[in-house]
């Protein structure tokens, strides 16, 4: 009894971060203990006592929202007994930044106490961890692969693990200049020596035992048939996708129906991996800029601002560093936003498609996302790829218009300019607008009865689950990065963050489009500030030089609230003491992956055609939930 | 009232068609005429109703910074001193900056000398590979590649198409002034000339050696005229021959150099 009061005493003096770790360690001393690499922060845990002191953070000292749960091979640099490790970013949903605690374990052979029963949202997390680097996770109810196959060989994110194309450890690659004579990478290595399976491996007999794993856990073949109340039902497994219009791409769900109700379900993903990460890891820090707007290619403005946030941070480890100019703060924001606006005018155009309204409000839409990549196009080059910001800056300033000419390959020209255009999309299309929109569906009966009450998701769980962005908010949970942990120049801006109350479809719905509406606030905050610093510098860096910088070495998390949700680049600079030029670690928490924990909970209990809406109302984009 | 909210839909939906056809009727025969001011208004912000393109009979010209498949620039063939002479002087940062890794380049060297000669013997980008990033464009020193706007590049087979070689790169500059004249006007600014950075730079040289020439003693001017007026007034192999000729002397006078010295010690 008295233990409890002196326990409640000390957490009410655990504010700061710092002293959340003093309280960690004085609790559990020899088990946690500081991380004091170069560049590091956190805390390193015994991982024995892993649990213990994940329920500690969790219960006492109030960090029980875990964003991201990820692996690191150390291969070669930490000690052999210590050279796989996994780090965890654990918040208060007050705000503030992560508490990091790793856990480490010989790569030989990684054993790991799951940490699903203290955070759910570790679920699909570990499991990737397990399908990329191989980590056995102690007491995980379902370790299974989740993006590669069953019996794959092998963990392809371990640093000694190559590819079928393998060229070289990095890029630039030595064969392209000065001697390039250009050559196929099929022509050269038809999938070579790089290719691993077992050794007793029969080639001639290839099956895929993923189907029959996946099927056996959901109790296929057994032809179970049950009484429910009146009617006689059978319990029957479908597979929604991987091909299906609804899936939003290829993703699969394998739902177990008890007449029409669903019973389980379980996604599979893994159809679009292309091993971003390691991707990531062979080539240069700027390399990946381009790379992840692959990712959610739908708001590729806010992956490439997380990602050089990211770098940013380990960047301002070093004494060269020059801080971000205003103007390009100010334009980032304006793209920013700007993206979430064309993400949730898609997503709630593609909820609206699922729903059954085929098509009309998803183009009323995608006409005014139009405009918005219009312009995008005449300031980055591209509508979708933007590849727009770049260390310290953005690529160029903003075009005095948007203009084209007419030439050998086009003819139909235009010519705004592009303040104009800008103030007259932000302050009077978009506007107008959402104002047609939300009359056109918001009181639509049928969006109502098909909407209201489905797909609910208890703020508990959403929190538990880890779930991020408008699937959060709309359970009524106030967090948003931009406000939790602000970065940019969002602390000087005035918006709010608008919530739902019931969690469910609707609830969601509205919270898209309320922050289109907040958006738009912070756009019309954003033309003053865009007018005053006219003719100012946006790439403090400059072109110099800045095609391969060194990086200093460290970790960091570059975290941004992207319009799915929070995204977070986890990256770690190793290997040289004078810097790198590759990661050594590059690391995606993607929301729409995290998201998708909460699909099967929410789904429970519904008809199959609600599990169309509720997956269209977690909004998932496959390229980001691959990787 | 169980269905207003899908009556107050129908009617935006209603809406929606009569104001299309409000401008349809508010331009007229217009919509089919090469008019462009009713293009751009019927496609910029202010425009109500929907618009359709019709590609590919009409094409969308598409902003200057729009990038796809890069090119390689070259002088206009009538160019007075260097025609069809590459910018590119096979420096490789674009091949070391691309991410996917698609530009293959050989560098040309002198037979005799064996040092590396500044323009590519041979270029290929892997246009199934490039992903359009614009790096290369973004981080050539020598403005000397730029992203086309040409993004019809379909063909029937990928194995014999796919690979540009330096011949398909090359386009006269003059092309690229078309297509992106205010970025061309930013870059000729920076560079000091609408010319090559290295023909601007040996123009500049030859400017102070002539100052100088004012100036100093006779003696060595004679053979510092000889070759600049080759330069200006003869075909490219002359001009490169000079720059061999430079290169060979700055080498030889760092050599003498670096043998005074350790013979001073
Ligand atoms: S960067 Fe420019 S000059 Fe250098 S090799 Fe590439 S195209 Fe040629
Ligand atoms: S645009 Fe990007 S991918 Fe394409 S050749 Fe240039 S640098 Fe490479």
């Amino acid at each position: 009894m008295t233990n409890e009061v002196a326990i409640e005493q000390t957490q009410n003096d655990v504010q700061t971060l710092d002293q959340a770790i003093d309280y960690l360690i004085k609790k559990y001393p020899n088990i946690v203990s500081k991380d004091t690499r170069e560049g590091y922060g956190g805390v390193i845990v015994d991982r024995n006592h892993l649990i213990d002191v994940a329920t500690t953070l969790r219960d006492e000292l109030g960090y029980n929202y875990l964003s991201s749960a990820t692996a690191v091979d150390y291969m070669g640099i930490a000690e052999p007994d210590s050279d796989m490790e996994m780090v965890y970013h654990a918040y208060r949903l007050s705000g503030g930044s992560a508490l990091v605690f790793k856990t480490q374990a010989p790569r030989d052979n990684p054993v790991i106490p799951s940490l699903v029963s203290v955070f759910p949202a570790t679920d699909f997390q570990e499991r990737e961890a397990y399908d990329l680097y191989g980590i056995q996770f102690e007491g995980h109810p379902n370790l299974k692969r989740i993006l590669l196959w069953e019996g794959f060989y092998g963990h392809p994110m371990r640093k000694d693990w190559k590819e079928a194309y393998y060229e070289e450890e990095h890029k630039p690659f030595s064969s392209r200049w000065p001697g390039g004579y250009v050559h196929r990478a099929e022509e050269r290595n038809p999938y070579g020596k790089n290719v691993k399976y077992p050794a007793d491996f029969d080639l001639s007999r290839l099956t895929d035992i993923s189907e029959e794993s996946l099927y056996a856990g959901l109790g296929l073949g057994v032809d179970v048939q049950s009484l429910g109340g009146e009617m006689r039902t059978d319990r029957l497994v479908v597979n929604m996708g991987p091909h299906h219009p609804s899936t939003h791409g290829v993703f699969r769900m394998v739902i177990t129906l008890n007449g029409e109700t669903i019973e389980t379900l379980e996604p599979v993903m893994g159809y679009l991996h292309r091993n971003h990460e390691k991707i990531g890891e062979r080539n240069t820090y700027l390399q990946n800029i381009p790379f992840t707007d692959r990712l959610d290619y739908l708001s590729s403005m806010g992956n490439n601002l997380g990602y050089v946030l990211g770098v940013e941070q380990l960047m301002a480890l070093g004494s060269r560093y020059i801080p971000v100019p205003y103007r390009a703060e100010v334009i980032r924001v304006l793209m920013a936003e700007l993206t979430r606006i064309v993400n949730h005018l898609w997503s709630i155009g593609f909820l609206l498609n699922d729903l059954g309204a085929f098509f009309t409000p998803m183009l009323y839409a995608n006409n005014e996302r139009e405009k918005i990549l219009d312009f995008f196009e005449a300031v980055a080059g591209s509508r979708l790829m933007c590849n727009y910001m770049r260390f310290g800056g953005v690529f160029k300033d903003l075009p005095e218009r948007i203009k084209s000419v007419a030439n050998l390959v086009n003819d139909r020209v235009r010519d705004f300019n592009t303040m104009e255009y800008l103030t007259d999309i932000i302050t009077e299309r978009l506007p107008r607008f959402l104002d047609e929109y939300e009359y056109y569906l918001s009181e639509n009966e049928i969006i109502k009865s098909r909407c209201i009450g489905v797909g609910v998701l208890p703020p508990d769980m959403a929190i538990a689950y880890g779930a991020v962005g408008p699937l959060l908010r709309g359970s009524g949970i106030p967090y948003d990065v931009r406000r939790a942990e602000p970065y940019s120049i969002y602390p000087e801006l005035d918006f709010d963050i608008p919530t739902g109350e019931n969690g469910d479809i609707y609830d969601r719905y509205l919270v898209r489009m309320r922050e289109m509406r907040e958006s738009l606030r912070i756009l019309r905050q954003i033309l003053p500030r865009l007018e005053a610093t006219k003719g100012q510098e946006v790439w403090a860096g400059g072109k110099q030089g800045a095609y391969s910088p060194r990086i200093p070495v460290g970790e960091a998390y570059g975290r941004v609230e992207n319009p799915k949700g929070e995204l977070g680049y986890y990256i770690v600079s190793a290997g040289d003491p004078k810097g790198t030029q590759n990661p050594w670690r590059y690391h995606i928490r993607a929301p729409s992956f995290t998201n998708l924990t909460c699909l099967g909970p929410m789904s429970k209990g519904h008809k199959v055609a609600d599990v169309v809406t509720v997956l269209g109302s977690i909004d998932i984009v496959l390229g980001e939930t691959d990787r | 009232m169980y269905g207003r909210g899908i009556f107050k839909g129908l009617v935006v939906t209603f809406k929606h068609l009569i104001n299309t056809y409000v401008d349809d009727f508010r331009y007229g025969w217009r919509k089919y005429s090469k008019d462009a001011d009713n293009f751009e208004v019927r496609q910029g912000p202010k425009a109500r109703g929907a618009f359709t393109v019709q590609y590919p009979d009409e094409k969308v010209a598409v902003p200057e910074r729009f990038r796809f498949v890069p090119f390689l620039v070259v002088e206009d063939d009538d160019h007075p001193e260097r025609p069809g002479h590459d910018w590119c002087t096979s420096c490789g940062i674009c091949a070391k900056v691309c991410p996917p890794q698609c530009i293959w380049i050989v560098r040309s060297e002198d037979p005799v000398t064996k040092r590396p000669v500044p323009e590519p013997e041979a270029f290929f980008i892997d246009i199934d590979i490039c992903m359009n990033c614009g790096y290369c464009a973004e981080f050539c020193p020598f403005d000397a590649i730029k992203m086309d706007h040409d993004y019809e590049l379909a063909s029937y087979d990928r194995t014999t198409a796919h690979i540009h070689d330096k011949e398909r790169l090359s386009k006269p500059f003059s092309y690229w002034k078309s297509i992106a004249p205010t970025t061309a006007y930013e870059e000729m600014q920076a560079r000091g000339g609408w010319e090559h950075s290295d023909v601007i730079k040996a123009k500049k040289k030859q400017a102070e050696q002539d100052a100088k020439k004012a100036t100093a003693t006779p003696t060595p001017v004679a053979e510092a005229t000889a070759t600049p007026t080759e330069t200006t007034t003869d075909a490219p192999k002359e001009a490169l021959s000079a720059e061999e000729r430079k290169a060979k002397r700055e080498a030889a006078l760092a050599r003498k150099r670096a043998k005074e010295e350790s013979g001073g010690e």
